[in-house]
C-alpha cells in the first residue's frame, strides 16, 4: 500500500514534448510508471519515445482516449496555470505540478477553484511523488529509494533525496515520498499528507522535512499532537537563514516576524516530534 | 520587488485613490520649483527602499520653497541604512485629523488575500499586530469573487470609522484591491491613510511589493526596479540561473537545491563555522554554471574556504565531478575546497576529484567539519 500513487496510477504528462517533459517521461517509463499519454497543443497525433507514448492536443482528448486518472505538469510557468485548470475541468482527480515560478495570485485562484472541484493538487514547484517499486510521478530519482514502511513528506527537492538516500544506506525504505513544493501557496500541505500517512496501513513512521517560511510546520505540529499515533521525525532547514530574504524557494522567507526555523523546531518538539540537527541524522532517529 | 513610495502612490492615483499633490525631485532646485508650484508648505521625503526613513531624518517638513531647497539638498546627500538617497518626493503638506491603516496581502495557509485595517495608522503595522492585535480588522477576500462592498463596510464599522467616511473608504478599499490584483502585488498598503481636516480620505504614504514571478506580464512595473536595493552579486547570479544570497561568514557554499543549500549552511553553523552565502546551483551542474558559481562565491573577500555539496540523482556524480574539475581549470584559485558528493555514481566522482588533489568527504557532517577546520586554519 501507499498513498496517492501506486501501480494502478495512469499518468498523463502535460508538456510532454518539452525538454523537461520528455526527459522525465522517459525516466518515469524506466521506473515502470504507467504513463498512458501526453498533451502538447498542436502536436496531437504524434508519438514520442520510440512510438511508445501518444501525444494529444488537449486534456479532454487525452482523457477520453486513455482513461488517465493523474496528470503531471511540466509546462513553463506562464502556461502552467492554464494547464492546472484544464486538468481540473476534465475531471482528473490528482494533479502534480512540477513547474517553478508560477505567480502567487494565479495559485490563489487555482487552489480555490480546484478545491471546489475536489481535485487534489500536489505542488507547484515540487519534485512530485514516488511510491518505490510501483510508481513515480514527477522527478524524484527512482534509484535512490527503497520500498519500505516510512512515509516521507517534504517542501524540498534534493534535501529529500538526501534523506531517502541516507535511509537507503541503512536499509530503510519509503512507503510513499511526497514533495509538496517550495512555493508559498501550494495545493497540499503537511497536514493533508500526515492525515493520509496516519490512515495508510503500510506506513509505520513518518519523516517530515520542513523549512523556513509560513506556519505550515507549526500547524502540522498541532495536528501531530492531537491526531497522530504514528511517530514523526523531522528536520527543518534554514536555521541560519537571514530575515526577509527568499532562500531559493519562493516560499522560504522569514517575514512579518514569523516563519523562523527556531519557532518550527520548538512547535514540533513540544508535539513530541524528534527533530534532527542535520539531515544525515534522520535514519538514526527512525531506528 | 519593492516599489518606491512615489511609484506606489502614482499607481494608487490611477485607481482613484486620493493622494497629495506632489512630484519627485533629484536636486534642491527642482524641489524648490515644485514647492513653489504647490504653494509653500511641503514635505520632503527621501525615496529609498528601507523602513524607518522618518527616524533617520529622511522625511522633513519645509515651510517655504527656499527651505524646501535647503532640506532637499541635505536629504539628497544622505545615506539611509547604506542606501543613497537619489530622489526625494516633494508633497504638499496635509492637515491631518486622524491616521488609519489599510493594506492587502495574502494568507499562505488560507489561500486567500486578506484586507487589514486599523484605526491606529502611521506606525508599523507589525508593531500594532504584536502589541494590540485587537486593533486590527481583517477580512479574507475570495480570489474568485474579489472584494465585495459589504466586506469593506464591515471593516469600516470594525475600526469605528465615522459614517460620513464610509462611502469614500469603500471606494478606497476597492481601489486598493484593484491595485493589488491588477499589479500582481503580494502587498499593497496605505500607511497612513489619513482623514484630513477638510474631511477627505487621502493616502499619505504607500508601499507596493510585486511578485517577482509575475513580472513577465507586468512589463511597465518591472521597469521600475531600483538597482540600489539589490546586491550586484545577487543580480549577477540570476543571469546564470543561480540563486545567491551573501551572508556574513567565511565558508563559501555551493549546493544543488534550495532546501539542501539551507541545510548545508545550518550544518556549517552546527560545527562552529559560519556560511558566507546561500547558493543554489539548480539542476544539472555543467562546467560553465559551476565556474560562474565559483566566481560569484569568490568575489566575496571574506571567503577563505568553500564547501561544495552536491546530491547526484539524475545528474550523475561523476558528471558533476568533471564539471567541477573543468571549472577549476577556468577559475584559478588558492582557496581550499572541500567537496562532498552523494548519490548516483558518487564513488567515481569522489575518485576523480581526489586524484586532482581536492579535499573530498563522504558525509555532509564530515565535509562541514573539514570546511570549518580549513577556514579556521586559514584565518589563524
Amino acid at each position: 500500500m501507499s498513498i496517492l500513487v501506486n501501480k494502478h496510477t495512469r499518468v498523463l504528462v502535460q508538456g510532454i514534448t518539452g525538454h523537461e517533459g520528455l526527459f522525465h517521461t522517459q525516466q518515469m517509463l524506466a521506473y515502470n510508471t504507467n504513463v498512458v499519454g501526453g498533451v502538447t497543443p498542436g502536436k496531437g497525433g504524434e508519438w514520442v519515445l520510440d512510438g511508445k507514448v501518444p501525444v494529444f492536443d488537449s486534456m479532454k482528448l487525452a482523457v477520453e482516449a486513455t482513461g488517465a486518472n493523474t496528470s503531471v505538469i511540466f509546462v513553463p510557468a506562464r502556461f502552467a496555470t492554464d494547464a492546472m485548470f484544464e486538468a481540473a475541468d476534465v475531471g482528473i482527480p490528482l494533479v502534480v505540478c512540477i513547474t517553478e515560478g508560477i505567480p502567487v495570485q494565479d495559485m490563489l485562484l487555482v487552489t480555490n477553484y480546484l478545491k471546489l472541484k475536489n481535485v487534489r493538487l500536489i505542488g507547484p514547484n515540487c519534485p512530485g511523488l514516488l511510491t518505490p517499486g510501483e510508481s513515480k510521478v514527477g522527478i524524484i530519482p527512482g534509484n535512490i529509494a527503497l520500498h519500505g514502511n516510512i512515509g516521507v513528506v517534504s517542501r524540498s527537492g534534493t534535501l529529500t533525496y538526501e534523506v531517502l538516500y541516507a535511509m537507503k544506506e541503512v536499509g530503510l525504505g519509503a512507503s510513499t515520498c511526497i514533495g509538496i513544493g517550495g512555493d508559498p501557496v501550494i495545493g497540499t500541505n503537511f497536514i493533508d499528507v500526515l492525515e493520509m500517512f496516519e490512515a495508510d496501513p503500510r506506513t509505520d513512521k513518518v519523516v517530515m522535512i520542513g523549512e523556513i517560511g509560513g506556519t505550515d510546520e507549526e500547524r502540522a505540529a498541532e495536528f501531530i499532537a492531537s491526531s497522530m499515533t504514528k511517530p514523526v521525525v523531522s528536520f527543518i532547514a534554514g536555521q541560519t537563514a537571514p530575515q526577509g530574504k527568499r532562500m531559493g524557494h519562493a516560499g522560504a522567507i522569514i517575514e512579518r516576524g514569523s516563519g523562523s526555523a527556531a519557532e518550527k523546531v520548538r512547535a514540533l518538539q513540544s508535539a513530541g516530534v524528534r527533530v534532527a540537527s542535520h539531515p544525515e541524522e534522520i535514519p538514526d532517529l527512525l531506528v | 520587488m519593492k516599489l518606491q513610495e512615489y511609484q506606489s502612490k502614482h499607481i494608487f492615483a490611477r485607481y482613484g485613490i486620493l493622494i497629495p499633490r506632489g512630484r519627485v525631485a533629484a536636486t534642491g532646485i527642482e524641489a524648490k520649483n515644485i514647492a513653489e508650484e504647490l504653494g509653500g508648505r511641503v514635505v520632503i521625503k527621501s525615496q529609498v527602499l528601507v523602513g524607518g526613513r522618518g527616524k533617520a531624518g529622511g522625511i522633513r517638513l519645509a515651510k517655504s520653497p527656499r527651505e524646501a531647497e535647503e532640506v532637499a539638498t541635505s536629504v539628497l546627500r544622505m545615506q539611509i541604512k547604506g542606501l543613497p538617497v537619489r530622489k526625494v518626493l516633494v508633497d504638499e503638506a496635509a492637515n491631518i485629523e486622524k491616521e488609519l491603516y489599510l493594506g492587502i496581502t495574502y494568507d499562505r495557509s488560507a489561500h486567500k488575500p486578506v484586507m487589514m485595517a486599523s484605526s491606529a495608522g502611521g506606525v508599523d503595522i507589525e508593531e500594532i499586530a504584536h502589541q494590540s492585535p485587537e486593533k486590527i480588522a481583517r477580512t479574507y477576500i475570495d480570489p474568485l469573487l474579489g472584494l465585495r462592498d459589504y466586506q469593506a463596510r464591515d471593516i469600516a464599522v470594525t475600526i469605528d470609522l465615522p459614517r460620513p467616511f464610509w462611502r469614500s473608504f469603500i471606494e478606497t478599499a476597492h481601489g486598493l484591491w484593484r491595485v493589488y490584483s491588477e499589479s500582481d502585488a503580494t502587498l499593497a498598503e496605505i500607511n497612513p491613510l489619513v482623514i484630513t481636516t477638510d474631511s477627505r480620505l487621502m493616502a499619505l504614504d504607500g508601499k507596493i511589493v510585486l511578485d517577482d514571478n509575475a513580472l513577465f506580464r507586468q512589463p511597465d512595473l518591472a521597469e521600475m526596479r531600483d538597482q540600489d536595493s539589490e546586491a550586484s552579486a545577487e543580480r549577477e547570479a540570476l543571469k546564470f540561473g543561480l540563486s545567491y544570497i551573501k551572508l556574513e561568514g567565511k565558508i563559501g557554499c555551493m549546493v544543488n537545491g534550495a532546501g539542501l543549500a539551507m541545510a548545508t549552511m545550518d550544518i556549517i553553523h552546527l560545527y562552529g563555522g559560519e556560511p558566507a552565502n546561500f547558493l543554489d546551483i539548480g539542476g544539472g551542474a555543467g562546467a560553465d554554471k559551476v565556474a560562474a558559481a565559483f566566481r560569484i562565491i569568490l568575489s566575496d573577500p571574506n571567503v577563505n574556504s568553500v564547501l561544495i555539496n552536491i546530491f547526484g540523482g539524475i545528474t550523475r556524480c561523476d558528471e558533476v565531478a568533471r564539471g567541477i574539475l573543468a571549472a577549476m581549470d577556468d577559475v584559478k584559485t588558492e582557496i581550499p575546497m572541500v567537496v562532498r558528493l552523494v548519490g548516483t555514481n558518487a564513488e567515481e566522482g569522489l575518485r576523480l576529484l581526489s586524484e586532482a588533489n581536492m579535499i573530498t568527504e563522504e558525509t555532509l557532517a564530515e565535509a562541514a567539519q573539514k570546511a570549518v577546520a580549513v577556514a579556521q586554519g586559514a584565518s589563524s
